[in-house]
């Protein structure tokens, strides 16, 4: 066994940990903070299943970003969509055998890698061009999306240019799952983009990254518009109420 | 036109998204509150020594009391999506008024104390310590937002910069640091029931001087109660109403409505202040503490129904919070809901043939209507979704033949503040209030070169204030703002009423 592969191998464990402990605790600590008053943007729908449509809307179509910016929204898409099927894609790399749906997605994961760079590449060019998101951005703005883009990157690369030895690849990753180490194939593109998605894994819970979890929890956008019916009080709103029946 | 010490912005009937000129409205900074005014709200008068660690305190309780600012801290990518929505940017070019500038004055501060990334690398995220500057920056930057939610529509995590900006101004309460024109108002509700410090003779002989008008117009004895026991409404309406122009002429209007469909009604002395600043300052104690009065006048006077006047923070509050602030209602008849706005009642007396209308009265008028940013964004009337966009429409069409929608983008959901809300209806922030209604008054010059407009209806006391202060800046004239029962109150004709009084008015008027 290479030193290599030990090294990516405890890496990608130390990155797997940090990546669920950190957003199970975000989860955690945005479900248990109340949400004291009725505060979803109307209209808003009046039942739950209205909720979760808008919801879904919003997840999977970008609706609030649709009507604020169409440019925007264009490159937001190209990346997000490109991305779910690049990594839709990847899960070849863990699965045996690899599920037909897997199977059937693996042209359009290949090429989705450029819709992402392309994407991500669009993104990037509006935090120079344009002087209102020019002055909104922070050097870790920067970083993340060199980081996104170096993913893409390389990963295109191993795909397109310098193959990889797929078979070697999965019988590693096999291995990291079934904690049983393979060695990893010494090909220098890959390493460097399994270690630059392990830095993402890293950061993902301590970076505005999180925003893919926030959004389920966005009282603007899950609450069901019915303040009138039903009350809706936090538990430190409530002992306002029994200080005052006591006092 | 009126004049101005600063540059009023040209209307072009399109509002273009300005170059941002950084720290150009950085000058603008409202009165602060007395300490005896802060004291009275149960902050406290002066800075403490600690102020910072204080603040930080602050901060640290609000994330825990507050999902919304929890999550919308931590959310936000900084894709720009909101950076041309506001007013105040769209007026001011100022970046600091754009809302993802506006909420990182105080993300910037959260990350620097309560994320690992910000405490160790703040640099590179843009962390920065709480200084003075940075209070500075809040101070003024917080009260250049009106809380109108525009922002919260376009960002795809549905962050809400109004929830920021409460926040911060209540952050900033518990370190002494309050703003004179909201904290010395609520003052005034708990003082004397309402913001204007009306008290009860004053209220009294207003509404005597409303039932004399009313007659002397129509020679219909159409009554304006205070403090009737055992009536079936209470009204709660913003005392704006009782004697400013245009919205004391709503006033007259929910009283004939009332008249004609048979119910009785009041108004109390003891609530008679619909709006609730206590949301403005982002202290759900004194919101709620404003609140009980209206629950309490509903008990004391033995009501069976709440019905809430033409405001729109108001009716946020109503809508939205009261029954979760002041709540159960379980004493009131649950045939109605708890609250109901005016609209939603004069629409159901509409529908159901009860009024007798003739919408030639306001042949005179253009009419235009602009959506209340509360209203519209954070509110319902009736049963579906968008209800505060139809009913407010469908009664101005009721009561006027000739009504024009202002262009889209420009209302409904993404209607524009008119400039005034969220507790900047002062003095000191007139540059602010006039340069922030310029989207408003792009899209009102665009609907008047395009179909003639001629008046603007409002259903909100502080749209009419602030219309009828600024549109002079911008060569339009104060008189063109009317209240929408104003409309109605012109087309409603009366059982009983003098047909052809209006005629006989005209010739004394020639005599």
């Amino acid at each position: 066994m290479s030193l290599l592969t030990i090294i990516v191998a405890a890496l990608f464990y130390f990155a797997a940990v940090i990546f669920l402990t950190g957003v199970l605790y975000r989860v955690w600590l945005y479900a248990k903070v109340p949400a004291p008053l009725k505060i979803a943007t109307t209209p808003a729908p009046v039942t739950r299943w209205g909720v979760v449509l808008r919801m879904f809307r919003e997840v999977f179509f970008f609706e609030s970003l649709f009507k604020s910016n169409k440019l925007l929204w264009i490159l937001a898409a190209l990346f997000h969509y490109g991305l779910a099927l690049v990594l839709f894609r990847h899960l070849r790399y863990f699965l045996d055998p690899v599920p037909l749906v897997v199977q059937l997605a693996q042209p359009f994961g290949k090429y989705a890698s450029f819709a992402m760079i392309i994407g991500l590449l669009g993104l990037w060019a509006r935090r120079f061009l344009i002087d209102r998101v020019r002055y909104i951005t922070a050097p870790s703005d920067h970083l993340m999306l060199a980081l996104l883009v170096l993913i893409g990157l390389s990963g295109a690369l191993t795909t397109f240019v310098a193959h990889t030895d797929i078979v070697a690849l999965k019988q590693f990753t096999m291995g990291l799952l079934t904690f049983d180490l393979k060695p990893l194939p010494g090909d220098p593109l890959l390493v460097i983009h399994l270690l630059l998605v392990a830095t993402l894994m890293i950061v993902f819970p301590y970076s505005k990254l999180l925003h893919g979890v926030g959004v389920f929890f966005s009282p603007t956008r899950n609450m069901v518009d019915n303040p009138r019916e039903q009350r809706h009080v936090a538990s430190w709103a409530r002992k306002l109420e029994l200080e005052e029946e006591n006092s | 036109m009126a004049k101005a010490n600063f540059e009023v912005p040209e209307i072009t009937g399109v509002t273009e998204v300005p170059p941002i000129q950084p720290d150009s409205m950085a000058h603008l900074e409202t009165f602060r509150a007395k300490p005896e005014f802060m004291e009275a709200l149960g902050f406290p008068g002066e800075m403490p020594e600690d102020w910072k660690e204080k603040a930080i305190e602050a901060m640290g309780d609000m994330l825990k009391k507050y999902r919304s600012f929890q999550v919308f801290l931590d959310s936000c990518v900084k894709c720009g999506a909101c950076t041309d929505k506001c007013h105040y940017f769209l007026g001011t070019a100022d970046p600091k008024n754009m809302p993802v500038a506006r909420q990182d004055l105080l993300r910037k501060v959260y990350r620097r104390y309560f994320t690992l990334a910000g405490k160790f690398f703040p640099k590179l995220v843009g962390a920065v310590d709480l200084t003075e500057e940075v209070l500075h920056d809040w101070y003024n930057y917080y009260h250049q937002c009106s809380q109108c939610r525009r922002c919260s529509v376009f960002c795809p995590y549905g962050i809400d910069t109004a929830e920021i900006s409460m926040a911060a101004r209540e952050i900033m309460d518990r370190i002494g640091v309050g703003d004179k024109y909201c904290n010395e108002i609520i003052g005034k509700v708990f003082r004397i029931g309402n913001n204007l410090g009306l008290p009860e003779p004053a209220l009294a002989d207003t509404l005597e001087g409303l039932e004399e008008d009313v007659y002397d117009d129509t020679g219909v004895k159409v009554r304006y109660p205070l403090d009737e026991k055992g009536a079936e409404i209470l009204l709660v309406t913003p005392s704006a109403d009782f004697f400013a122009e245009p919205h004391v002429d709503g006033l007259m209007g929910y009283g004939k409505v009332f008249h004609e469909a048979g119910v009785s009604w009041t108004l109390s002395s003891y609530a008679s202040e619909a709006a609730n600043f206590g949301m403005f300052i982002g202290s759900y104690e004194n919101m709620r503490k404003v609140s009980l009065r209206i629950r309490k006048a509903a008990i004391d006077l033995g009501v069976k129904r709440i019905i809430f006047g033409e405001c729109g923070h108001a009716w946020r509050v109503a809508y939205a919070f009261l029954n979760t602030l002041a709540g159960p209602f379980d004493f009131l008849d649950p045939k109605y809901p708890v609250p109901q706005h005016i609209l939603e009642f004069t629409w159901e007396q509409i529908q159901a043939g009860k009024l007798k209308l003739d919408p030639s009265a306001n042949d005179d008028m253009v009419v235009t209507f602009h959506d209340s940013c509360n209203v519209a964004r954070a509110t319902r009337m009736g049963d579906k979704p968008g209800g505060q966009f139809e009913i407010p429409r469908n009664v101005i069409k009721a009561v006027c033949n000739n009504y024009v929608d202002m262009p889209d983008g420009t209302i409904r959901e993404a209607t524009f503040c008119c400039g005034g809300g969220g507790g900047l209806l002062t003095d000191d922030l007139m540059e602010l209030r006039v340069k922030g209604a310029k989207p408003r008054m792009d899209a009102l010059k665009a609907a008047t070169e395009e179909h003639g407009v001629t008046h603007m209806a409002a259903i909100c006391a502080i749209c009419k204030s602030q219309f009828t202060k600024v549109i002079p800046y911008y060569g339009f004239d104060m008189d063109q703002i009317v209240s929408v029962h104003q409309l109605v109150s012109n087309a409603i004709i009366l059982t009983g009423q003098n047909e052809g009084g209006e005629e006989e008015e005209s010739e004394e008027d020639a005599a």
